[in-house]
């Protein structure tokens, strides 16, 4: 945290948690996706799902699923830019146990056919913490730049991946490594500490057991 | 490094440099974010612009909300502060710019959340009141708001500064509590001071609740946005004059966060209580939504 995240972020009203916030994750499910998306699935659960409609939490999502961030002045009419930009949205209540109070879990459809599926909370202020990917655990705010590296969960992947930041002079501010199943997929999200280069994650992508590697700008 | 764990922290810490909480915040965190404190400086400088022109854009007599339960207010406010009122026009204007922010974010206009977008009023009515009047320059004005920041990260980490989670005395109470060590900071006070105000601006807050008419961030919020200001300026005033907390800051930021835990979901945001439950705030989200 900064003390950008208490003065800040400049946004769009009326409400940092139901809006801005929800702008956020929206963005972050676009990054994630890495695709114009054109469909979208939206479920809402706690304080979200009964007030979303006042605060314009739908548009405010919407508004972050078509790249724009909390500041931007067209998210009052996101509704219907999405319309005409052809993204097909659709949002269902429904309550996600032992959830924050503000959470949404997002699902789109890019328009090259890929799809993924992230859980995050509104957690304040225009803060958010994304809690879900595509099923895997994951921790991550967003006010870093963050690592999403999608792997094998094979002996010595961490240590390649880690080595090769290290080697690129970037310092790791938090890790954390989510494995459902041994053997299987895991992913491990990184926090760093200042930019990162494009050609470090074209270099991490080509390590063994590597499946994807998706960097997520601070926002 | 800081760890803005607690106000305690801040306070020793610009004691022993014998320096402004603003200026030791600023250092620290030019040194965290791996960033000059001139880029820093611009960067609140930009917010503090957004601030400016939220009041003016607010103020303006035909704003209303998308709902059309708010709006124009402010107008009415800045008018009746040419007569001086009750308590003279630096207050009246103060209440002014509390409005008209709020306003215009129930408008969906461009602000800074300050912590929130709920309380994005207190700190720009505060400061820009201190500005206008004279009592500041534009400088003193932006860095204050490093303070404010400070403020803020310990309450954020040591309680919360969402409605959904604390009530309002989260929002509005938290961005009170920022104001009140900013007023005295910019007037001349002592970090103690400062912490001082914003223990006390706390406890004048503690257990407000968060109940929002038709779930918008409308009714009552955009007035306790004005009650925030004037604790801001009642507490910095007793903080001035010497008068002292006797419950430490960082103690009333753990009540606030127990009180927090202990409110209903009903009173947490949900609009399952309060003032969104009175006949007329039903019939005003009817209004608003239609009826179901």
């Amino acid at each position: 945290m900064n003390v950008f995240d208490i003065i800040g972020p400049v946004m769009i009203g009326p409400s940092s948690s139901h809006t801005a916030g929800a702008v956020r994750l929206g963005r972050v499910a676009w990054k994630i996706l890495g695709q114009k998306a054109v469909k979208a699935d939206i479920v809402l659960s706690g304080s979200f799902a009964q007030t979303y409609k006042g605060h314009g939490t739908d548009k405010a999502i919407i508004a972050g699923i078509m790249g724009m961030h909390s500041h931007d002045e067209r998210i009052r009419n996101a509704l219907t830019l999405a319309k005409e930009n052809c993204l097909n949205f659709n949002f269902s209540l429904m309550d996600i146990p032992d959830s924050h109070p503000n959470t949404a879990r997002i699902t789109l459809t890019g328009e090259n056919g890929a799809s993924c599926t992230i859980q995050g909370s509104s957690i304040g202020g225009g803060n958010i913490l994304v809690t879900e990917i595509n099923s895997l655990e994951v921790s991550f705010t967003g006010q870093y730049n963050t690592l999403l590296v999608l792997h094998h969960d094979k002996p010595g992947t961490i240590a390649a991946v880690t080595n090769f930041m290290a080697y690129s002079g970037l310092n790791i501010g938090n890790f954390r490594l989510s494995r459902p199943k041994k053997g299987g997929e895991a992913v491990m999200t990184i926090e760093v500490d200042g930019e990162v280069p494009d050609y470090l994650i074209q270099n991490l992508q080509i390590l063994p057991n590597i499946i994807n590697v998706i960097l997520i700008k601070a926002v | 490094m800081l760890s803005y764990k607690s106000i305690d922290e801040l306070c020793r810490k610009a004691t022993e440099e014998k320096k402004k909480i603003s200026e030791i915040v600023l250092s620290d965190e030019a040194l965290q974010m791996e960033q000059s404190e001139d880029e820093l400086f611009s960067r609140m400088a930009e917010n503090f612009k957004i601030m400016c022109e939220a009041v003016n854009a607010g103020k303006q007599p035909d704003l209303r909300s998308a709902s059309g339960l708010t709006g124009g207010d402010a107008a009415k406010m800045e008018k009746y502060s040419q007569t001086g009122g009750l308590c003279g026009s630096f207050l009246n204007l103060a209440i002014m710019r509390a409005i008209a922010v709020s306003e215009y974010n129930a408008a969906m206009g461009k602000i800074v959340a300050a912590p929130t977008a709920g309380s994005c009023g207190i700190l720009p009515a505060c400061i820009i009141s201190m500005l206008d009047a004279g009592k500041c320059d534009k400088k003193q004005a932006i860095m204050s708001l490093f303070t404010a920041g400070a403020f803020g990260m310990v309450i954020a980490q040591n309680a919360s500064v969402a409605g959904a989670e604390g009530g309002c005395q989260a929002e509005c109470g938290s961005a009170s509590a920022m104001a009140a060590a900013v007023l005295v900071e910019l007037y001349g006070g002592t970090p103690v001071q400062s912490a001082h105000a914003c223990a006390m601006a706390i406890k004048n807050q503690l257990g407000l609740v968060c109940d929002p008419v038709a779930g918008l961030v409308e009714i009552p919020c955009i007035k306790r946005n004005v009650s925030g200001t004037m604790i801001a300026f009642s507490s910095a005033e007793m903080a001035l004059a010497g008068i002292e907390s006797k419950i430490p800051a960082d103690e009333c930021i753990i009540a606030m966060k127990q009180v927090g835990a202990s409110l209903p979901c009903s009173l947490r945001e949900t609009s399952n209580g309060g003032l969104a439950i009175t006949p007329t705030g039903i019939k005003l989200k009817e209004q608003v939504f239609g009826s179901k």
